[in-house]
C-alpha cells in the first residue's frame, strides 16, 4: 500500500473511527465531544494531501474486490471528488465544534446517538466523493440517506417522525425507481461503471435515449432537490440546526449535485452531451427551479425554511452548470459546490446561533437584534453577499464562470435567469440583516452568548471571503476536471 | 471409485434409507443426530458432484445399467448441479435449525417420525432436481407432495388451521400432479419415450406434433402448481404460514425452486426449438402472469399483518421475478432467473427461520401487533433478519443485489422501457412492507417480556449461517453469476 493509498484509507476510515469513539466515550461528555473535531481535522489533512497529489497529476485509488463483472468495490479520486472531499471534511471540523455548542446550548437529548450518526453521515459523504465508480457512489448515497434519517427524526416528536418519513420516502423511492435502474442501464450498454474522462457510453447511443437516461439520473438523485423532487428538503428542517447546516447545506445536498455533476462529466462526458444537445431540457428545468424556489423563499418567514428554499435554488445553479455542459459552466458548477457550501453553512450556523442565543426562529422577530449579536449578523451579511455573487466574496467566481458558460453554450437567456436570481437573493437574504440592524427592537430579548456557536460562523464567513483571493488554490482541480 | 461413481443415485438413496431407519429410532435426539449426519453426507456428495460437473460439463447416470432411453437416468449438467448443491446446503442448515425449533413446536414422541418424513422430503427434492425421466419425475413429485403435506400438518399442534392448509395442498397438489401425468401420457403417445433427451430427439424428427404440444401444456400447468406460480399458487400462503417454522424455511427455500428449475428445463431445454407456441406462451401468458404475481404478492404483503403469511406472499412475488426473467426468452433472462433461484432460496430461508425464532420468543404467532419492539429484545436474530431483508430488497453488497443487477440487464437488453418501469416500481413497493416490519420491531417500545428468557443460540446460528452466505454472495458474486450463466448455456447453448 503506497502512502497515497494509506491517506485515502485514513480519510475514509477516520469518520467511522470517530463514530465508534463517540460510542465508546458516551459517558464522558467532554472526551466524546472532542472526537468529532479531531476526526475532522485528521480527515481534512488527508484530504488536502490527496487533493495536492491529484493536482500533481497522480492517481489515488484502492481496489478491494470485484462485486460483479465491470463493477469493482473500489475508490478512485477524481479531481471533482478531491474537491468535494475537501469541502465535506473541512467544514465537518467547524460543524462538529458548532454542534457541541448548539446541542449543549439547546439542551438536546440523546447527544451520543446524534454525534454517532453525524460522523457516519460524514463517512458516507467522504466515500461518495472518493467513489471509483457509479455503483460505489450509489451505495454510499444510500448509506447517507439511512444515516441521516435518525438525525432528521432526532427529536422523536410526531412532526419529526413524519418529516423523517417524507425524507426517507422521497429519497429512497426516487433512488430505487430511477437512479438504480439508470445505473443498471449504463452497465448493460457499456459493460463498466468506472468514472472515465469523456464518458463511457458508446458513441452511437441514440440522443433521445441519452435524454431519458439523464432524466432518470436527474430525478433519481433526489438529493439534488431539482423541482419537483424538492419537498424533502424543507421537511428535513425539523432536524436540529447542525444537521441542517452540515448535512442539508453541505454533505447531503452537495452529494446530490456532486453526483449529477460527476455523472455528466465522467459517465456521459460533457462533449457528448454538448454535441447531442440531450441536456438542454435539464438546463431549462434547472432555470425554472432557480427562480421558482427563490420566489417561494421570499414568502417564508421562518428563517430556516427560507434558507432551505434558497438552498434548493442554489443547488440548481450546479445542475444548470452540469446541463450546459461546457468547460466553463461545469467548472463554475464545481466551484459553486465549494462557494455555496461555505456560504450556506455560515447562514445556517447563524440561524442556529440566533435560536440558541436569542430563541428566535422567525425573520419578522429579528428587529433590532443586530447590535446584541453583532458577529453573527456580520457573518450572515458576508455569507449573503457570497451567495448573491458580489465581489470580494468567493461566490462571485462561480457565478461568473456559470455566466460565461451559458454564453459558451449558446444559451444567453440563462444570463438573465442568473441575474434575476441574484436580485431575488438580494431581496430575501439581506432582509434579516436589514431588520436586525436598522429596525428598532419590538420587545426585549434576553440574549445568551454560547461562544462555540458564534466562532464557527465567523470562521466560515472568513473562509468565504478569502476564497475570493485564494481561488487559485482550488481552481487547478476544476481545470483538471475539464481538461481533455 | 464406487462411491464417487454412484453419487447421483446415492444422493437419493441415502436419505431415503436413512428415513426408514430414523422412523424406528427411540429418542428424538438420536433421530435428529442421524438425520443431521445424513444431510451432511448429502452436502459432501453435492460438493463432489459440482467438482465433477465443472470438469466434465455433463453426467448421465443410468440406473442398474439400463442404458437410456430404456432405463431411468439421472442427468446432471450446469443447469441443475448448483440446484442440487443448494438443496443440500439448505437441508443441512434447516436440519440444524430444526434441532431447537421443531422440538418446541411438535410433540416429542412424534419427532422421530417427523425427521423420517423430513428426510423423505429432502430425498424427493434431490430426485426432482436430477431426474432425466418424465415419469420418474412424477414419482418424485408425489413423494415430495405427500411428505410436504405431512410436515405442514405437523403445525396443527400450534394452530389447527395447519390441517386445512395441508388438506388444501393435498387437493390442489393432486390436481397439479394429475395434469402433469396426463401431459406425460400425451407425450409418450406422441414419441414413445419417457427419457427427456430421447423425447427431444424424437420431437425434432417429428416436427410440430399436436399431441406433444398438448402434452406440454398439461405438464406445464401441473408444474406451475407445484412451483407456486400465480394464479395457481393458492395453496402456498396458508401452507407456508401454518407449517412449523423449520418446515416453512425448508419448503420456502427449496421446494418451489426445484419445480421452477424443471419448468425452465421443459421450456428451454426441450420445447423451445420444436414449437412456436413456447414463444407465444412466454410472451403472452407467462410474462403478464409474472407481472401480476409480482404486484399481487407485493401489494398483498404490504397489507398483511401476519409475518409468515407476509413472507409467503412475498415469495409469490419473488417467484414472479424468476418467471418474469424466464419470460424474456433470452440468454441473460435465463441466467438472471437461475441466479435469483439460488439467492432467493437463501434469503427466504433465512427470513422464515428468523420469524420462527421471534414467534417462539413471544410464545404466539408473529404479527404486526405482537412483534412490537421484539427486535430490541432479540437483537442477534433481528440483525440477521434485517440483513436478509435488505437482501430481499436488493441492496448492494448483498446477494439480492446480484439478482437485481442481472434481472435489469436482461430487461434492458430487450430495450423495453415499460418493463423497466414495472420492475423498478415493484422493488420500491417491496421496501414498504419491510420498512413496516422494521418500524414495528425496532422503533416501537417492547410491550411484553419474552416467554423464553434468551434467544437460543442453536436457533440463530443457522440464521446467521444463511445470512453469512447471502453476504458472501453479495460481495464475491463470481460463483453465483457463473452458475446462472452456466445454466443458461446448458439449456439454450452458449451465447
Amino acid at each position: 500500500m503506497s502512502d497515497l493509498q494509506l491517506l485515502l484509507a485514513i480519510s475514509l476510515v477516520m469518520p467511522l473511527l470517530s463514530a465508534l469513539a463517540v460510542l465508546v466515550f458516551s459517558n464522558q461528555e467532554n472526551i466524546r465531544d472532542i472526537c468529532g473535531p479531531v476526526g475532522g481535522l485528521i480527515t481534512f489533512i488527508s484530504a488536502i494531501f490527496i487533493a495536492s497529489a491529484i493536482m500533481d497529476g497522480k492517481t489515488v485509488s484502492i481496489t478491494l474486490w470485484q462485486i460483479a463483472p465491470g463493477i469493482d468495490f473500489s475508490f478512485a479520486v477524481t479531481p471533482l471528488g478531491a474537491l468535494f472531499g475537501l469541502v465535506a471534511s473541512g467544514l465537518w471540523i467547524l460543524a462538529s465544534i458548532y454542534t457541541v455548542g448548539y446541542m449543549r446550548g439547546a439542551k438536546e437529548k440523546n447527544q451520543t446517538r446524534f454525534a454517532f450518526y453525524y460522523a457516519v453521515a460524514i463517512h458516507a459523504a467522504m466515500a461518495i466523493s472518493y467513489s471509483g465508480n457509479l455503483m460505489m457512489l450509489f451505495i454510499f448515497y444510500e448509506v447517507l440517506t439511512f444515516s441521516t434519517y435518525p438525525l432528521v427524526a432526532h427529536s422523536q416528536t410526531k412532526e419529526a417522525r413524519n418529516a423523517g418519513r417524507l425524507y426517507m420516502g422521497i429519497l429512497v423511492a426516487t433512488s430505487l425507481l430511477l437512479f438504480l435502474p439508470a445505473i443498471f442501464w449504463v452497465w448493460t450498454v457499456s459493460g463498466t461503471l468506472e468514472f472515465t474522462k469523456g464518458g463511457i457510453l458508446p458513441a452511437d447511443f441514440p440522443p433521445f435515449l441519452v435524454s431519458v437516461m439523464l432524466a432518470m439520473f436527474a430525478f433519481g438523485i433526489g438529493k439534488a432537490a431539482l423541482m419537483p423532487i424538492h419537498r424533502w428538503l424543507p421537511a428535513a428542517m425539523v432536524a436540529p440546526t447542525p444537521v441542517s447546516a452540515l448535512l442539508h447545506a453541505v454533505a447531503v445536498v452537495k452529494a446530490g449535485v456532486f453526483s449529477v455533476l460527476t455523472i455528466t462529466v465522467y459517465i456521459f462526458g460533457i462533449d457528448f452531451l454538448n454535441t447531442t444537445g440531450s441536456a438542454v431540457w435539464l438546463a431549462w428545468l434547472a432555470a425554472f427551479t432557480i427562480l421558482a424556489s427563490s420566489i417561494i423563499a421570499i414568502t417564508k418567514d421562518d428563517l430556516k425554511a427560507r434558507l432551505a428554499y434558497s438552498t434548493i435554488s442554489q443547488l440548481s445553479y450546479i445542475v444548470l452548470g452540469a446541463a450546459l455542459a461546457t468547460a466553463a459552466a461545469t467548472e463554475g458548477a464545481a466551484l459553486h459546490i465549494v462557494m455555496h457550501a461555505t456560504a450556506k453553512i455560515t447562514l445556517f450556523f447563524c440561524a442556529g446561533a440566533i435560536y440558541v442565543n436569542a430563541h428566535i426562529k422567525k425573520i419578522s422577530e429579528l428587529d433590532g437584534l443586530g447590535p446584541k449579536l453583532p458577529l453573527i449578523f456580520i457573518a450572515f451579511f458576508l455569507a449573503s453577499l457570497s451567495i448573491i455573487g458580489i465581489p470580494p466574496m468567493g461566490g462571485s467566481w462561480s457565478k461568473f464562470l456559470l455566466m460565461a458558460g451559458s454564453v459558451d453554450a449558446g444559451m444567453p437567456l440563462m444570463l438573465a435567469v442568473l441575474a434575476i436570481s441574484s436580485l431575488l437573493n438580494v431581496y430575501y437574504l439581506l432582509e434579516p440583516c436589514a431588520r436586525a440592524f436598522f429596525k428598532p427592537a419590538i420587545k426585549k430579548v434576553h440574549v445568551e452568548n454560547h461562544i462555540l456557536t458564534i466562532i464557527p460562523p465567523v470562521v466560515t464567513a472568513m473562509i468565504s471571503l478569502s476564497l475570493f483571493f485564494t481561488i487559485d488554490w482550488v481552481r487547478p482541480l476544476t481545470t483538471l476536471m475539464v481538461m481533455p | 471409485m464406487l462411491i464417487l461413481d454412484n453419487i447421483p443415485a446415492l444422493l437419493v438413496a441415502i436419505p431415503l434409507l436413512a428415513s426408514a431407519v430414523v422412523s424406528l429410532l427411540p429418542s428424538a435426539r438420536i433421530a435428529w443426530g442421524f438425520a443431521f449426519f445424513t444431510t451432511l453426507i448429502c452436502l459432501y456428495m453435492a460438493v463432489e458432484l459440482v467438482g465433477i460437473i465443472s470438469s466434465t460439463q455433463a453426467l448421465s447416470y443410468a440406473f442398474g445399467g439400463w442404458e437410456p432411453p430404456w432405463g431411468i437416468v439421472f442427468v446432471l449438467d450446469s443447469a441443475n448441479v448448483y440446484l442440487v448443491l443448494l438443496v443440500a446446503f439448505v437441508s443441512v442448515i434447516a436440519t440444524l435449525y430444526a434441532y431447537t425449533m421443531l422440538a418446541r413446536e411438535i410433540a416429542v414422541e412424534d419427532l422421530p417420525k417427523a425427521y423420517a418424513v423430513w428426510l423423505l422430503a429432502i430425498a424427493s427434492l434431490f430426485g426432482l432436481a436430477m431426474t432425466g425421466d418424465a415419469f420418474n419425475l412424477f414419482v418424485f413429485l408425489e413423494i415430495s407432495a405427500l411428505s410436504s403435506i405431512t410436515l405442514i400438518a405437523l403445525g396443527a399442534g400450534q394452530d389447527r388451521r395447519a390441517l386445512l392448509a395441508a388438506y388444501n395442498y393435498l387437493i390442489i397438489g393432486a390436481i397439479g400432479a394429475t395434469f402433469y401425468v396426463i401431459g406425460v401420457g400425451y407425450l409418450y403417445a406422441a414419441t414413445g419415450s419417457l427419457n427427456l433427451i430421447d423425447i427431444t430427439d424424437r420431437l425434432n424428427e417429428l416436427g410440430t406434433n399436436q399431441a406433444a404440444i398438448t402434452g406440454l401444456a398439461f405438464m406445464l400447468a401441473g408444474i406451475m402448481v407445484k412451483a407456486g406460480v400465480f394464479p395457481v399458487h393458492i395453496w402456498l400462503p396458508a401452507a407456508y404460514s401454518f407449517a412449523p417454522s423449520a418446515v416453512s424455511s425448508l419448503l420456502a427455500a427449496v421446494a418451489t425452486k426445484v419445480a421452477i428449475y424443471y419448468f425452465a428445463r421443459l421450456l428451454f431445454g426441450i420445447f423451445i426449438d420444436i414449437t412456436q407456441l413456447v414463444d407465444f406462451f412466454l410472451l403472452y401468458i407467462l410474462m403478464p402472469v409474472s407481472v401480476l404475481a409480482i404486484f399481487y404478492g407485493t401489494i398483498a404483503a404490504i397489507y398483511q399483518s401476519d409475518f409468515k403469511r407476509l413472507f409467503a406472499l412475498s415469495s409469490i412475488a419473488q417467484i414472479g421475478y424468476i418467471t418474469f426473467a424466464f419470460s424474456l426468452n433470452s440468454h441473460s433472462g435465463i441466467s438472471a432467473g437461475f441466479i435469483h433461484i439460488i439467492n432467493h432460496a437463501l434469503i427466504k430461508g433465512a427470513l422464515f427461520m428468523a420469524v420462527g425464532i421471534f414467534a417462539l420468543g413471544i410464545g404466539s404467532r408473529a404479527t404486526m401487533s405482537s412483534m412490537q419492539g421484539v427486535g430490541r429484545q432479540m437483537p442477534i436474530t433481528f440483525a440477521g433478519f434485517v440483513l436478509a431483508g435488505l437482501a430481499l430488497i436488493g441492496v448492494p453488497l448483498t446477494a439480492g443485489f446480484i439478482s437485481k443487477l442481472y434481472l435489469f440487464k436482461a430487461i434492458f437488453e430487450t430495450g423495453n422501457g415499460f418493463y423497466v418501469a414495472l420492475i423498478a416500481l415493484s422493488s420500491v413497493l417491496s421496501v414498504l412492507y419491510l420498512w413496516k416490519i422494521f418500524e414495528v420491531m425496532w422503533l416501537k417500545e417492547p410491550v411484553q417480556p419474552l416467554k423464553s428468557d434468551k434467544e437460543p443460540a442453536s436457533a440463530y446460528l443457522p440464521v446467521w449461517l444463511m445470512v453469512g452466505v447471502i453476504m458472501i454472495f453479495g460481495v464475491y458474486s463470481g460463483e453465483v453469476i457463473s452458475s446462472g450463466i452456466g445454466a443458461a448455456n446448458a439449456l439454450i447453448g452458449a451465447r
